[in-house]
C-alpha cells in the first residue's frame, strides 16, 4: 500500500462541513488528548482553532521541550544547479524562465563547502533542479564525496529517485532526504506542474517512501503552503508524516512549513497563508506528531523566525543563500526564491541563545 | 562508606546525568557541578571535536567519567560502530548502548541491545544498556558483560516517574548486578523511590535540563537521591496492607483463657 491507497481513506472528508461543526470546547479536548487522531488534527486546524492559539502553543512548548529539549539544529542550504527541465508555475528555476544556468565543478562545491565550513556547520541540505542529464545521480554522489569531508550530516533536496539510487546516494554518505510534494491536491498538482517529469504525482508522493526502503536516517516533507487551501494542505502533510512514521518508525521524521515567495515569473496566488494560519499549522503538527521535527526556513521574516523558537521549531537555516554558488562566488545567478532573513550563522546563533534555547551545530556523523 | 562500584571504579554518587536539553552549555556544566555526580552521559552524535566553544564535551567537569551513548543507533552494528568512534574520539572506556528502532515512543530495541553487549564486551568496553524493563533480557545483557542495566521507569523525556515499577523491583531483587533506573523520572521524589527500592543509582536528564531552573533542580536530585539510598540503608519499618482491627476476627480463640 503507498500513501495514495491510505489517502483515499480521508477523500471523502467534506472539509467545510467539518469545520463548521468544530466548537472551541473540541479544539480543547482534541489538544489534551493522549493520542490525538487526524480528526483531532483537523479539527485543531479548523477555523475555529484559530481562537485557541494560546492554549495550542502552551501544548505545543510543552511536547516540544519534553522531546528535543531546548534546542535548535542549525544547518544551511547549498545550490549546486538550477538546471531544470520541469515547467512549475511557482519556481523560479523554472525551465521557460531566461535564466543563465549554473552547475557546481567539483572545485567549486570545494570552494563552498571550505565557506560553509568556517561558519561552523555541520549539516548541509544540498539542492538542485531536476536535470538527470545535467545533474545525474553520479553528479550528486561524486559532490556528496566531496562535502563528506566537511560535514557531519548531508541531506539531498533533489529530484525523486528510484530506491536503488536512494541506496547509492546513502551509502556514498547521504543521510536525510528532504522532498515537498508542493501540493496534494492532484487536480492543482497537475495544473501547477504544466510539464516536465514532475507532473508525475505518484512517482513524487512515494519518493520518501521509496528513500526509507531504502534505510536512510532521516525524511522531511511538506507542502508549498499558498497553492491550495492551507488547511487541507497541512492535513494531508501531518497525514503523509503519520503514515510515514507509523510504516517506518525508525525513520527520523520532519516536516517543513514552506510559504510561497517572490521568485522570478511570479504570479499572486490567491491563498495566502498570514502568520497567523503558519502559527497554526506549526502547532497543531507538533501536537499531531510530537517527535517529528519542524523545519522553519529563511523564507520567514527575522522577528518572525525569532517569535517561533519557543513554540516548536526544531531546525533552522542560517546564512542562507538560494542561488548556485552564492556562499562563495562573485558571480550571481538569480535565486531560487527571495530570502527574507539574511543573517549570519554567528547572528542566528546569537539570537537562538539569547531566546534561552541551544543553537546545535552537530547532531549526526558518518559512522 | 556506601559506594557503589561498577566497572571496576568506586563511586560515591549515585546520581548519573545526561546533557541533551539544556538551554545552553554554561547552565549545563553548573548544573552537572551542583549535583554532585560522577558519571555524565551525551551523544556521541553531539561531540564535535573540531570546535572547542560548541564541543559539548569541553562543558563536562574534568572529574568526570565520560559516559558516551550511541543515541541514533537503530540495530546492534549501528551502536557498536558508534562504540568504536566514542573510543577512537577519546571519549573513554565506557558506553551506553541505546538502541532505538522506534522514533514514535523511543523505545529501547533489548534484542538487538543484547547483540551489542555481546560484541563490544569482548572488546573491553565497560558497558551500560539502556532497556525495556525485562528480567530475561537484563539476565542475557549481564551474561554478554554488561556492568549494570539501564531500564527505563517510563518512556524518556516523558517526566512520568517510575511506571514500570513491579518489573524494576524484580530487576533489582533478582539481577546479580546494579541496576540504574534511566528514562521517565520527573521530579527528585520519583528518584526517592527508585533509591528506596534498592536501585544502585538513577540516571536523569530531562527533569533537570528542562526545569525552570536547572541547577536549583540538579542540587535537589542529589539530595533525593542521597535521601532515598539512606531510607533503603535504613530500611523501612513493616508496611501494613490492613489496619489492625480493634476487634480481630480471630480473638475468640484466645477467648476462656485457653
Amino acid at each position: 500500500m503507498s500513501f495514495l491507497d491510505f489517502k483515499k481513506n480521508v477523500s471523502q472528508i467534506n472539509f467545510d462541513d467539518y469545520f463548521s461543526k468544530v466548537s472551541k470546547n473540541d479544539v480543547l479536548k482534541a489538544l489534551n488528548k493522549r493520542k490525538v487522531d487526524y480528526y483531532d488534527y483537523l479539527t485543531l486546524l479548523s477555523p475555529v482553532g484559530e481562537n485557541c492559539l494560546e492554549e495550542m502553543a502552551q501544548k505545543s512548548r510543552e511536547l516540544s521541550l519534553q522531546h528535543f529539549g531546548k534546542t535548535i539544529l542549525l544547518y544551511t542550504p547549498m545550490y549546486l544547479s538550477n538546471h531544470c527541465v520541469n515547467v512549475c508555475a511557482y519556481c523560479g528555476f523554472n525551465k521557460e524562465n531566461n535564466i543563465p544556468r549554473k552547475k557546481l565543478t567539483a572545485e567549486e562545491i570545494e570552494k563552498e563547502a571550505k565557506q560553509i565550513a568556517a561558519t561552523g556547520l555541520k549539516h548541509i541540505l544540498i539542492l538542485t533542479g531536476e536535470s538527470r542529464e545535467e545533474t545525474p545521480v553520479s553528479y550528486i554522489k561524486d559532490s556528496v564525496k566531496i562535502l563528506k569531508k566537511y560535514f557531519q550530516g548531508i541531506a539531498i533536496e533533489i529530484y525523486p529517485l528510484e530506491e536503488n539510487e536512494y541506496k547509492a546516494l546513502i551509502d556514498a554518505g547521504v543521510d536525510s532526504l528532504t522532498i515537498y510534494q508542493e501540493v496534494y491536491d492532484e487536480e492543482i498538482y497537475d495544473k501547477v506542474h504544466i510539464s516536465g517529469p514532475k507532473k508525475d504525482y505518484k512517482y513524487r508522493l512515494d519518493a520518501p517512501e521509496r528513500a526509507c526502503k531504502a534505510q536512510i536516517r532521516g525524511v522531511n516533507i511538506g507542502a508549498l503552503l499558498g497553492i491550495n487551501n492551507w488547511r487541507e494542505e497541512a492535513f494531508m502533510t501531518g497525514l503523509h508524516g503519520q503514515y510515514l512514521q507509523d510504516k517506518y518508525p525508525e525513520v527520523e521524521l520532519s516536516i517543513s512549513l514552506p510559504r510561497m515567495r517572490p521568485h522570478v515569473g511570479h504570479k499572486n496566488y490567491k491563498e495566502l497563508v498570514n502568520d497567523k494560519n503558519l502559527v497554526q499549522i506549526m502547532l497543531a503538527s507538533r501536537i499531531f506528531l510530537p517527535r517529528a521535527g519542524i523545519t522553519i526556513s529563511t523564507r520567514e521574516q527575522k522577528s518572525f523566525r525569532d517569535n517561533l523558537v519557543p513554540l516548536g521549531v526544531t531546525k533552522m537555516s542560517a546564512g542562507v543563500s538560494t542561488e548556485v554558488g552564492g556562499h562563495s562566488s562573485e558571480e550571481k545567478t538569480p535565486s531560487q526564491f527571495d530570502i527574507s532573513d539574511e543573517r549570519t550563522v554567528q547572528e542566528m546563533k546569537e539570537m537562538i541563545l539569547s531566546k534561552g534555547y541551544q543553537p546545535i551545530f552537530k547532531d549526526w556523523m558518518a559512522i | 562508606m556506601d559506594e557503589f562500584k561498577i566497572g571496576g571504579e568506586a563511586l560515591k554518587s549515585r546520581l548519573l546525568v545526561g546533557t541533551g536539553k539544556y538551554p545552553n552549555h554554561k547552565i549545563m556544566y553548573d548544573a552537572i557541578k551542583h549535583c554532585g555526580t560522577q558519571v555524565v552521559t551525551m551523544a556521541l552524535r553531539r561531540v564535535d571535536l573540531d570546535s572547542k566553544e560548541d564541543n559539548i564535551v569541553e562543558y563536562i567537569p574534568k572529574n568526570c567519567i565520560l559516559l558516551p551513548n550511541t543515541s541514533g543507533a537503530r540495530n546492534a552494528e549501528e551502536a557498536v560502530r558508534i562504540a568504536r568512534l566514542a573510543k577512537a574520539m577519546g571519549c573513554g572506556n565506557w558506553i551506553k548502548i541505546e538502541v532505538i528502532s522506534d522514533n514514535k515512543y523511543l523505545l529501547p530495541d533489548n534484542i538487538e541491545t543484547i547483540k551489542a553487549t555481546e560484541i563490544l564486551a569482548k572488546e573491553g568496553f565497560n558497558i551500560l544498556p539502556y532497556m525495556s524493563p525485562d528480567l530475561m533480557a537484563g539476565k542475557q545483557m549481564i551474561e554478554a558483560g554488561a556492568a549494570a542495566v539501564m531500564p527505563l521507569g517510563s518512556p524518556i523525556g516523558t517526566n512520568r516517574g517510575i511506571r514500570t515499577k513491579e518489573i524494576v523491583q524484580i530487576m533489582i531483587d533478582e539481577l546479580d548486578a546494579p541496576i540504574i533506573v534511566d528514562a521517565g523520572i520527573g521530579k527528585p521524589s520519583e528518584a526517592a523511590e527508585a533509591m528506596e527500592m534498592g536501585a544502585a543509582a538513577v540516571l536523569v536528564n530531562t527533569a533537570i535540563a528542562t526545569a525552570t531552573d536547572p541547577i536549583q533542580m540538579a542540587e535537589a536530585f542529589d539530595l533525593a537521591v542521597k535521601a532515598g539510598r539512606m531510607a533503603y540503608l535504613a530500611k523501612t519499618g513493616p508496611v501494613g496492607q490492613i489496619a489492625k482491627a480493634s476487634s480481630p476476627l480471630t480473638g475468640f480463640l484466645s477467648e476462656g483463657g485457653l
